[in-house]
């Protein structure tokens, strides 16, 4: 049998290719990248109402086909058949926005003339309706020489008639109408072709004009960008709580029930104190970063995150970005892997490079545990005035240290190895739109999923040999088992080159493994105290923050913190910085700047906070 | 009169660009979302804090934002409120 038909969703960015990709087919999508590019290739399978299999892509996004930004080479590439590795697809879906036909049919214009079978889709006509337009799809039909069928995505109207219209399209010869225009012909006829085509449009206020007026006031608009950002913030660590208490307890449970249930012995200890303390202690953090990415999913499914880039473009301006890193550093509060793989919509590669370079210094959900333990160990709850703790208060600083650490970098990054052009910002404010649930639940479900997976990965890999190295050689009796252990004796070495900066052995012993991934450095903090304690059972019974408020000073601490404000202590960042970038010069240079900031920072702290007399 | 100068809610045609100020991939980019010579626009949104950058620019059915330089390469005539 043949290889089945090959069928593209091309359009403009915000035409709903993604969502009419989606409702065509269904969850069953392959995710890969297009090979030797940095750019998304998505692909699904279809059933034609004639019972014939396609193979379906959605091509990125493209004004044109002679491409100005990564997504708009491929798209122009695949559809020409030049994309090496890539069949041409044998049907084209042109997906035009119905509420925004004189921009969507100069690219249609320009993909139809190349004559290959085509369909248009004449998408979100909903929303064309909710503006107050009436549009007659047989007028474009008779205009473009193609199939039109009108069609709602999210409603699942109009695909039955879409994949009968696949299955019949053919090869044309594009009338002289389509073929040797030039881009300005072309706008003109498009210009043309949606006044015929729009019956009636009624004057009413559109909606998304309304809300724009209010969300892009000069004044009114950064305020409540503002109150948004802390709404979230807020929200990840209020609404977290009690999710992540369960969670808490539910491992707590597990560790106690094991070890009642288990005979004496190493394997016990390796599963209860190594496995489930280990990987529970990070797995807690779940909600916090589900409860951020629903936030980030709805700014950018709604439409407002272009309007928060908007309203950030002047501040990231004068540190020589634009606004559309906003949305990429925005997500790294999140975690900066999916934040640096946002960073492909940053058209200009100095741009993109930059915000890939600061990104890890946004405080990332994984930070979050380290930051917690040790500010509830050390910081007192006290008020500071105003409801406000000061716990929160270093919370806050920590925060804002990585912030304005980034945009000094990227200060000094654009004057230096990023030296370029001033870059500019252009970029379409789509119309708003509900988010939709179904959307939000698929990309919260994928994220969480990837966080889960890294936990059952990476960090239960990191802890299980963390927890070999600090038990193996066993300690004599009258000797502590941390300072005869292989990893005790590494840290001795490493301990060397932290003194300088107030770190001790334990601190040194926990940045090792914690290079794996930044929370592992409270679990490890966790099985040194546990073995450390071996059978005394008051010690081994003691929290792990009093453990080391009886080990730890508070410059000690303070410094503590301050490194891991800069510390690239994430062995995925590192990795989805070499695919992003290409090669291992970028981030080996990440890498070297944001230790040796670490280093410095963590130094400074430490003896301002020593001299200070805390 | 340029572009960044049109006060919000006035419609004016571009008549002429002055494309050799952009970058280039930047000026394909501005022609690509229909800003060239012969289109309608209008002023949505300036700036934040009583700063002018950016700018919100409707174009047919479409908001784009732009930096005040691009906005400055491009000479605009204003039309009569009849002919929107």
């Amino acid at each position: 049998m043949s290889r089945p038909r090959k069928v593209a969703l091309v359009g403009n960015p915000n035409a709903g290719k993604s969502a009419l990709f989606n409702a065509l087919t269904g969850a069953r999508q392959k995710i890969a990248n297009y090979p030797g590019v940095t750019v998304e290739r998505k692909s699904g399978r279809l059933i034609l109402p004639t019972g014939e299999p396609v193979e379906m892509t959605d091509l990125p996004g493209a004004y044109g086909l002679d491409p100005t930004s990564p997504d708009e080479e491929v798209t122009s590439k695949v559809i020409s058949g030049h994309f090496p590795g890539e069949a041409a697809p044998d049907v084209l879906i042109v997906v035009l926005d119905a509420s925004n036909l004189e921009q969507h049919l100069v690219f249609a214009q320009e993909v139809l003339a190349l004559g290959k079978p085509a369909v248009v889709a004449l998408n979100m006509v909903d929303l064309a309706e909710r503006d107050g337009l009436v549009l007659d799809p047989a007028v474009l039909q008779e205009e473009l020489g193609v199939r039109v069928v009108p069609t709602v995505a999210v409603r699942r109207r109009g695909l039955t008639e879409l994949g009968e219209a696949i299955a019949s399209a053919e090869a044309r010869h594009p009338g002289p109408g389509l073929t040797n225009l030039t881009q300005t012909e072309r706008r003109v006829a498009a210009h043309a072709m949606a006044d015929a085509a729009i019956l009636s449009e009624s004057k009413r206020h559109r909606l998304h004009a309304r809300l724009d007026r209010m969300l892009l006031n000069p004044w009114l608009g950064p305020v409540i960008l503002l109150a948004l950002l802390f709404v979230v913030f807020q929200a990840v660590f209020a609404w977290a709580t009690p999710f992540a208490d369960a969670l808490d307890a539910g491992v707590s449970w597990l560790h106690d029930t094991v070890r009642a249930l288990m005979p004496d012995g190493l394997l016990r200890d390796l599963i209860t104190e190594g496995v489930i303390s280990g990987v529970g202690s990070v797995v807690v953090f779940l909600p916090q970063i589900v409860i951020l990415f629903a936030f980030i999913l709805a700014m950018e499914a709604s439409g407002y995150m272009a309007r928060a880039a908007f309203l950030m473009d002047r501040m990231m301006a004068h540190v020589g970005l634009s606004g559309r890193s906003f949305i990429p550093l925005l997500s790294s509060f999140a975690c900066a892997i999916p934040g640096i793989m946002a960073t492909r919509s940053i058209t200009d590669p100095k741009d993109r490079l930059t915000t890939i370079l600061i990104a890890p210094m946004m405080t990332c959900s994984a930070r979050l545990p380290v930051y917690a333990v040790i500010i509830a160990a050390f910081i007192p709850n006290t008020n500071v005035g105003g409801g406000v703790g000061l716990q929160g208060l270093v919370l806050l600083a920590l925060y804002v240290a990585g912030v304005l650490g980034a945009m000094l970098v990227a200060l000094v990054l654009r004057r230096s190895v990023t030296k370029g052009e001033a870059s500019g910002f252009i970029m379409e404010l789509p119309k708003y739109q509900l988010p939709r649930l179904k959307d939000m639940a698929i990309g919260l479900w994928q994220r969480a999923w990837i966080f889960l997976r890294r936990a059952g990965t990476i960090i239960f890999t990191v802890t299980v040999v963390l927890w070999i190295l600090l038990n193996f050689p066993q300690a004599k009796p009258g000797e502590s088992q941390v300072d005869v252990s292989i990893a005790g004796r590494l840290a001795n070495g490493l301990a060397v080159v932290v003194e300088p900066i107030g770190f001790n052995r334990d601190m040194a012993l926990a940045l090792i493994p914690a290079m794996a991934a930044r929370e592992v450095a409270v679990s490890s903090l966790a099985t040194t105290y546990a073995v450390d304690a071996g059978d005394n059972e008051d010690q081994q019974a003691a929290e792990l923050g009093d453990q080391l408020k009886s080990r730890w000073t508070l410059p000690m601490a303070l410094a503590f913190l301050a490194w891991f404000v800069f510390a690239p202590q994430c062995m995925s960042t590192i990795a989805v910085t070499r695919r992003e970038t290409n090669g291992w010069k970028w981030p080996a240079f990440m890498l070297a700047y944001l230790f040796g900031l670490a280093y410095v920072a963590a130094g400074a702290t430490y003896w301002i906070a020593v001299a200070a007399g805390l | 009169m340029t572009l960044d100068l049109l006060p919000i809610g006035e419609t004016a045609r571009i008549v002429a660009v002055n494309w050799p100020a952009l970058v280039p991939e930047e000026a394909r980019r501005l022609r690509a979302l229909g800003l060239e010579e012969g289109a309608r626009v209008a002023v949505a949104h300036r700036g934040i804090l009583g700063g002018r950058d950016p700018i919100a620019i409707t174009v047919g059915r479409m908001t784009v934002a732009v930096r005040r330089a691009h906005a400055v390469a491009m000479n605009v005539e204003l039309l009569e409120r009849a002919s929107i």
